[in-house]
């Protein structure tokens, strides 16, 4: 009896002993499938991070060792007036073209939601924009749409005005194309918000409609509230996008970030800083800014959606 | 029902007009390409007038080297991408979603965090290590960070992923004595097919769309991808030699085009389940 009794304690001590060792077993085989993203968490993303906060403290061209500044750096960005108007100018883009592009997205992907035969078709024809958008080469087209010579100005003329400005050449309007260029790549949100619609469950529209409800009341009662977390996720991630905005302007603006500066995002004065003039710690100090400004939105972002997202989860 | 046919029909209408409207400065561009010089910006129509191939001729080499040779360098570093994308990122997806370990829920964190980085913050020291290695102006610094799975978007993707594949088939292969490689090798690797699809179709993508850093890194003439090779055309472009560069802008972004036309359902999947969790 005693002795069954020591049999089997034996057998639950081997047990959890094994049970350890296997659970060590998975720890380092975690560990060994999780090497190229350690490896690559220190060498590319943690280490220059820290190396970056540094040399935001620095003076430093590459090719002479940094000279420590202190906030120098950060403090010179107060009275940088090319500097505020970059700022100034990529807060007026993400403003005005988020709204504008997740606007079109809803809108257009409530349209071809509702049964629409051929939307397959539909959404790769929105979507297609949103793939070509980022790339020099339509960069090169809206250059040349908006030229003081261009297609846009065609098209104007032939409807009788003739005194249009230069677009992409006219301080009042260069940005503006730039808007319109990432209100064109509506697509890629679009399908985040198809998929959301087709979430809502349809039982509640019949019950709305058994009530009475019109269209209208419909959209703005059961469908915006039900794709609040899909709005969210949209307002998020393009609103970071956004803020790094690039290859747009360097092309059409031929990297200058003309005219008159009413181009020049942040990101760009960042790269003429610090690629075209080797002042690596002011660009690394502007860079810091920049996260700043992203994550800062991106928190905001967060706290507000206490207050309008809705999981019924 | 002949007003909901009427009203089907205007919905179809007005998105067809929209799409029209959208894709017209596409196919404008293709036009142009192989129009005559003069013709370009006289004609908002879409009928090519002068139906000749003698933009491309004249593009090809205009831009210092063959235009092939920016193709076959584009190539190179997508491949690349691709290759470190599929092997790091899936790794570190399984260890994330299937194994259990000290500091997983703050590792997970991090990498969330990492997704929304901007790469400005890392690209000055990040330049400097790679140009200490005599990287500047090869492909490395564009292939080497996404061998370290440093694309944490699709190390989230495929989480998701292997979430959504039962968890008891990992169970009876360890059952039949499978070790945790042969699990992620001949378990879910295969089952991932559409989450690896994905990933290098969007690699491919944004590798070859991609200008802040091959831009950076790409000085030299004979290295340069396709994007950087086509803002050297803009800069170098007279007012009056846009068809040329109409002409290559139409071959960047054929493989773009291809890509998106034979993955068409994996781009939708892979947009929709990221983005709607």
């Amino acid at each position: 009896m005693s002795a069954l009794g020591e049999l089997r304690t034996l057998r639950k001590q081997e047990k959890s002993q094994v049970l350890s060792e296997a659970a060590r077993k998975e720890e380092r085989a975690a560990y060994l499938f999780l090497v190229p993203w350690l490896a690559g968490l220190v060498l590319i993303t943690a280490g220059p991070m820290v190396a970056s906060l540094y040399v935001s403290l620095t003076d430093y061209n590459l090719l002479q060792p940094p000279e420590f500044l202190g906030l120098d750096n950060y403090v010179q960005m107060l009275d940088d007036e090319r500097l505020l108007n970059s700022l100034g100018v990529t807060f007026a883009y993400v403003f005005v073209s988020v709204p504008l592009q997740l606007a079109a997205a809803l809108g257009i992907a409530v349209v071809l939601n509702r049964g629409m035969r051929g939307l397959a078709f539909y959404r790769s024809v929105y979507y297609l924009p949103s793939l070509l958008g980022g790339s020099v080469a339509v960069a090169v087209l809206w250059r040349r749409l908006f030229g003081a010579d261009g297609l846009v100005n065609q098209g104007l003329a032939l409807l009788g005005v003739h005194d249009a400005p230069a677009w992409v050449a006219d301080p009042d309007t260069a940005l503006g194309t730039l808007v319109v260029l990432n209100v064109w790549t509506f697509g890629a949100p679009m399908v985040i918000f198809l998929a959301g619609l087709r979430q809502v469950p349809v039982s509640l529209y019949e019950a709305a409609a058994v009530d009475g409800a019109g269209r209208w009341a419909r959209f703005a009662r059961i469908t915006l509230p039900m794709i609040t977390p899909i709005i969210f996720f949209n307002v998020v991630l393009q609103i970071i996008h956004a803020f790094q905005a690039f290859t747009q302007a360097f092309i059409v603006s031929g990297g200058t970030g003309g005219p008159s500066d009413a181009t020049m995002f942040f990101t760009l004065y960042l790269y003429q800083t610090g690629f075209g003039n080797f002042q690596m710690g002011y660009a690394s100090a502007m860079a810091w800014v920049l996260l700043v400004i992203v994550a800062a939105f991106t928190a905001i972002n967060f706290w507000a959606s206490r207050f309008w997202v809705f999981y019924d989860d | 029902m002949t007003t909901d046919a009427l009203k089907t029909a205007s919905k179809h209408l007005v998105v067809i007009l929209i799409g029209l409207a959208m894709t017209y400065p596409l196919a404008w561009m293709l036009v142009s390409a192989v129009r005559d010089e003069p013709d370009i910006f006289t004609s908002p129509g879409l009928w090519p007038v002068g139906d000749d191939l003698a933009n491309f001729v004249e593009g090809w080499d205009s831009a210092g080297l063959p235009f092939s040779r920016y193709l076959v360098n584009s190539s190179l570093i997508a491949l690349g991408a691709i290759v470190g994308n599929l092997v790091s990122c899936s790794m570190a997806a399984y260890a994330f979603a299937r194994l259990r370990f000290r500091g997983r829920r703050v590792f997970f964190g991090i990498m969330l965090l990492t997704i929304m980085l901007p790469i400005h913050v890392v690209i000055v020291p990040q330049y400097v290590i790679f140009s200490q290695l005599g990287w500047v102006n090869t492909f490395w610094p564009l292939i080497v960070p996404k061998l370290l799975a440093t694309d944490a978007f699709f190390v989230f993707l495929m989480v998701q992923f292997i979430r959504g594949i039962p968890r008891e088939l990992d169970e009876a292969a360890r059952i039949d004595g499978a070790g945790f490689f042969r699990i992620y090798a001949q378990i879910l690797l295969p089952l991932m097919r559409p989450a690896l699809v994905t990933t290098t179709i969007f690699t491919f993508i944004w590798t070859w769309n991609d200008f802040f850093t091959q831009l950076i890194y790409l000085t030299d003439p004979a290295m340069f991808s396709t994007s950087v090779a086509l803002r050297s055309l803009v800069d170098s472009t007279s007012a009056s030699s846009w068809g040329p560069l109409f002409a290559m802008s139409v071959v960047s972004l054929v493989p773009v085009f291809v890509v998106f036309l034979l993955g068409q359902k994996y781009i939708v999947q892979g947009i929709a389940t990221t983005g709607g969790k």
